[in-house]
């Protein structure tokens, strides 16, 4: 039977957007379709589950500070199922932990774990509001990804280093370069929470075939219905678009 | 130079001009003026009440808990009080401006608002109650709202605070503060919520461990690693029955004695209103405990807290549902009773609901899916709030979209049988009623709180 393993790292700590949303939107899909779906939590310390996806929320400062050095003790471990797979998507504060870690104002720098090429630092206030971007993650199929964002820090890309989408509404990565997220084969990062994957049920699915691969191959997913979806999809575009 | 007096004479023919305009109570524009005229405006109008200030912040349940203090002090004192949620600096000075004879203030303050309004209203008793996440996009962090409140606890005032919430236990107090929280092992839930907001501990950052959990992260807290735990409790209640969505039963521990009181309320959030205000008036010193039970049982529900309604059509019960912690102790109440219910869900995403609605995934609306009959999903993110409870499990046949409120009403509750349940963030609350104003059936929000 097909079956999709998840890990969710500190689950505990990196919650503040609903991010259990995302994890619910995938367990759904999968299980509908008949994938077996088991999701291990990985908090501070714990040994680091084998996994197709690993996924990573976005916290309050307080809780990033608490588990950065933990996670960043874990970058070579992350690097190894990157290369043998796995697939990562990492959300805000997670997306930051990513890269090369975070310079705040003053003494509350953050290191990161360097799996993709990007680095953030405070900037003099929060982006927020929604926003979409136009992403193409399979090339010759563009398509739309809707959310809301909340973000103080600048998050800019390494030369020749791709975003996860370009900003249609909104601010994105740094409100300047008109890139959001960062995209690297099936390493996802991304500011966008709302939760990312009810009202993108693309991605999720997206997600889903790209973190199969590692030990089933290329698996086709049979359609859902995804009218509520669209609707959601569509009016969050909307909102954006109107400012 | 203009007179104080003609200023304030001024706004108060402004907030007249607001209703017969029909642009509202004139719950926040009069104030707005007079502070424009005059920034010290709240601190010279709040100084006139012969009996002071008592003001009251929290997350959740504000405007209960000051009604139910109203609803204890009035036999005996002329109020003034804010209205239907006008709890920033200008809905204040507002109704410091409309009530002309009261002899005592009870005020409810917004979170973000009470490091500015406690030096200006100088409170006899300050009551605060709870920290949850609420409208990320415009609060920010708990924590930055929880450092605003420390810059205030221990002002020139007695302290009245939530000794089951770890952030408000922690806040300095100076002498003669109460602390208040719920001792009854029988209502605590198994396990700390996934929504809980406050896991470590304030003072060392270790994870904090519960005896008992009641709500959220409220509960008997302490940290193993440097011992602070919750204070002991000056007001409690030593036991909770509840009465389906009747009533419930609560046995209260005061400094002026004991009394069994039975409130016309549901659900446990209101067990924690009712110790607030309780405390408050036993901090204020001149309430009986007599009169508190009193106040506490004749107390109807505040402006859409299980608030039964005719629509015109049928029976409706409003019940503001506006973040996580709120919204998950509505679903605990209504799932307590497994009658099929007919739901009508409404999310608005304007500036005062917050304009994130990501929080709607932190809330449980997998514990009520196996009760829901049918639902409509309403406001401007109609369609996003169906997409919540179809993951939860509620089947997408029984559900319908309808952004227009008082159209998801009247769908709502044409069906036969009991109340529709309609659970509405703050600006769908306030269109519905308005809806429902004009409609003859319900009268208009500035006069119903």
């Amino acid at each position: 039977m097909t079956d999709l393993r998840v890990c969710h790292l500190y689950p505990e700590h990196l919650n503040i957007y609903a991010d259990r949303g995302n994890i619910a939107v995938l367990r759904y899909r999968c299980e509908r379709r008949g994938i077996a779906f088991a999701v291990a939590g990985c908090g501070p310390g714990d040994p680091l589950p084998e996994a197709d996806l690993y996924y990573l929320g976005g916290g309050q400062d307080r809780d990033q500070v608490a588990i950065a050095g933990d996670l960043v003790a874990r970058a070579a471990d992350l690097r190894a199922a990157v290369a043998g797979g796995a697939a990562v998507l990492a959300v805000c504060g997670g997306y930051q932990l990513l890269g090369h870690g975070y310079r705040g104002h003053a003494g509350d720098d953050m290191p990161g774990t360097g799996l993709v090429d990007v680095v953030t630092e405070a900037g003099p206030s929060r982006m927020i509001g929604n926003i979409a971007i136009r992403c193409e993650l399979d090339r010759g199929d563009p398509r739309t990804v809707v959310g809301f964002e909340n973000h103080a820090g600048r998050t800019h890309l390494g030369e020749g280093v791709e975003p996860l989408g370009r900003v249609l509404h909104g601010h994105g990565n740094n409100g300047a370069d008109g890139g959001e997220g960062v995209r690297a084969g099936r390493v996802l990062g991304t500011y966008i929470h709302g939760p990312l994957l009810p009202k993108n049920p693309w991605l999720a699915d997206w997600l889903v075939r790209a973190s199969l691969e590692r030990r089933h191959g290329t698996v086709a997913l049979d359609p859902l219905d995804d009218a509520l979806e669209g609707e959601a999809h569509r009016v969050a575009e909307r909102i954006a678009a109107a400012g | 130079m203009i007179p104080f007096s003609a200023k304030v004479a001024a706004a108060r023919a402004a907030a007249g001009l607001s209703r017969r305009a029909g642009a509202g109570g004139g719950t926040s524009l009069p104030g707005k003026l007079l502070l424009g005229m005059d920034p010290d405006a709240v601190t010279r109008l709040s100084g006139r009440l012969s009996g002071g200030v008592i003001a009251l912040s929290a997350t959740n349940g504000k405007t209960t808990t000051a009604k139910m203090l109203a609803s204890m002090l009035e036999p005996e004192h002329r109020l003034c009080r804010n209205r239907a949620g006008a709890n920033l600096a200008s809905g204040v000075a507002s109704a410091l401006i409309g009530c002309r004879g009261a002899d005592m203030g009870v005020f409810e303050v917004d979170e973000a608002a009470l490091e500015e309004l406690a030096p200006a209203l100088r409170p006899r008793v300050l009551g605060l109650g709870n920290l949850f996440r609420d409208q990320l996009d415009r609060y920010g962090e708990l924590e930055l709202v929880a450092a605003r409140w420390r810059r205030i606890s221990d002002g020139p005032w007695r302290l009245v605070r939530n000794a089951d919430d770890p952030l408000v236990a922690a806040l300095p107090a100076t002498a003669g503060s109460l602390s208040y929280g719920i001792d009854d092992p029988g209502v605590a839930l198994p396990e700390l919520p996934h929504a809980a907001d406050s896991k470590w501990c304030a003072a060392c950052g270790e994870r904090l461990h519960y005896d008992a959990v009641y709500l959220g992260h409220l509960g008997a807290w302490r940290c193993p690693a440097c011992g602070s735990a919750r204070p002991s409790l000056d007001v409690a209640a030593t036991s909770v029955v509840f009465d389906g969505l009747a009533g419930t039963d609560i046995t209260l521990s005061t400094p002026l004695g004991d009394r069994r009181v039975r409130m016309p309320l549901p659900g446990l959030y209101n067990v924690y209103n009712a110790l607030a205000a309780v405390a408050m008036a036993c901090a204020a010193g001149d309430v009986p405990l007599e009169r508190m039970a009193a106040g506490l049982e004749v107390f109807g529900p505040a402006f859409g807290r299980f608030e039964r309604v005719a629509t015109g059509g049928g029976e409706a019960v409003l019940v503001l549902s506006k973040n996580p912690a709120g919204a998950n102790e509505v679903i605990r109440t209504l799932a307590h009773d497994p009658a099929p219910k007919r739901l009508v869900v409404a999310l608005n995403d304007r500036i005062a609901d917050g304009r994130d609605v990501s929080w709607i995934w932190d809330v449980d609306f997998e514990l009520l899916a196996p009760a829901v009959e049918s639902v409509v999903t309403s406001g401007t993110r109609a369609a996003e709030m169906a997409v919540r409870l179809k993951y939860a499990g509620v089947d997408p046949d029984v559900m319908t979209v309808e952004p227009d409120l008082a159209a998801a009403l009247d769908f709502a509750v044409s069906a036969r049988g009991g109340p529709a349940y309609v659970l509405t963030t703050y600006t769908a609350m306030l269109e519905l009623r308005g809806a429902l104003t004009r409609r003859g059936v319900v009268p208009p929000y500035w006069e119903a709180a």
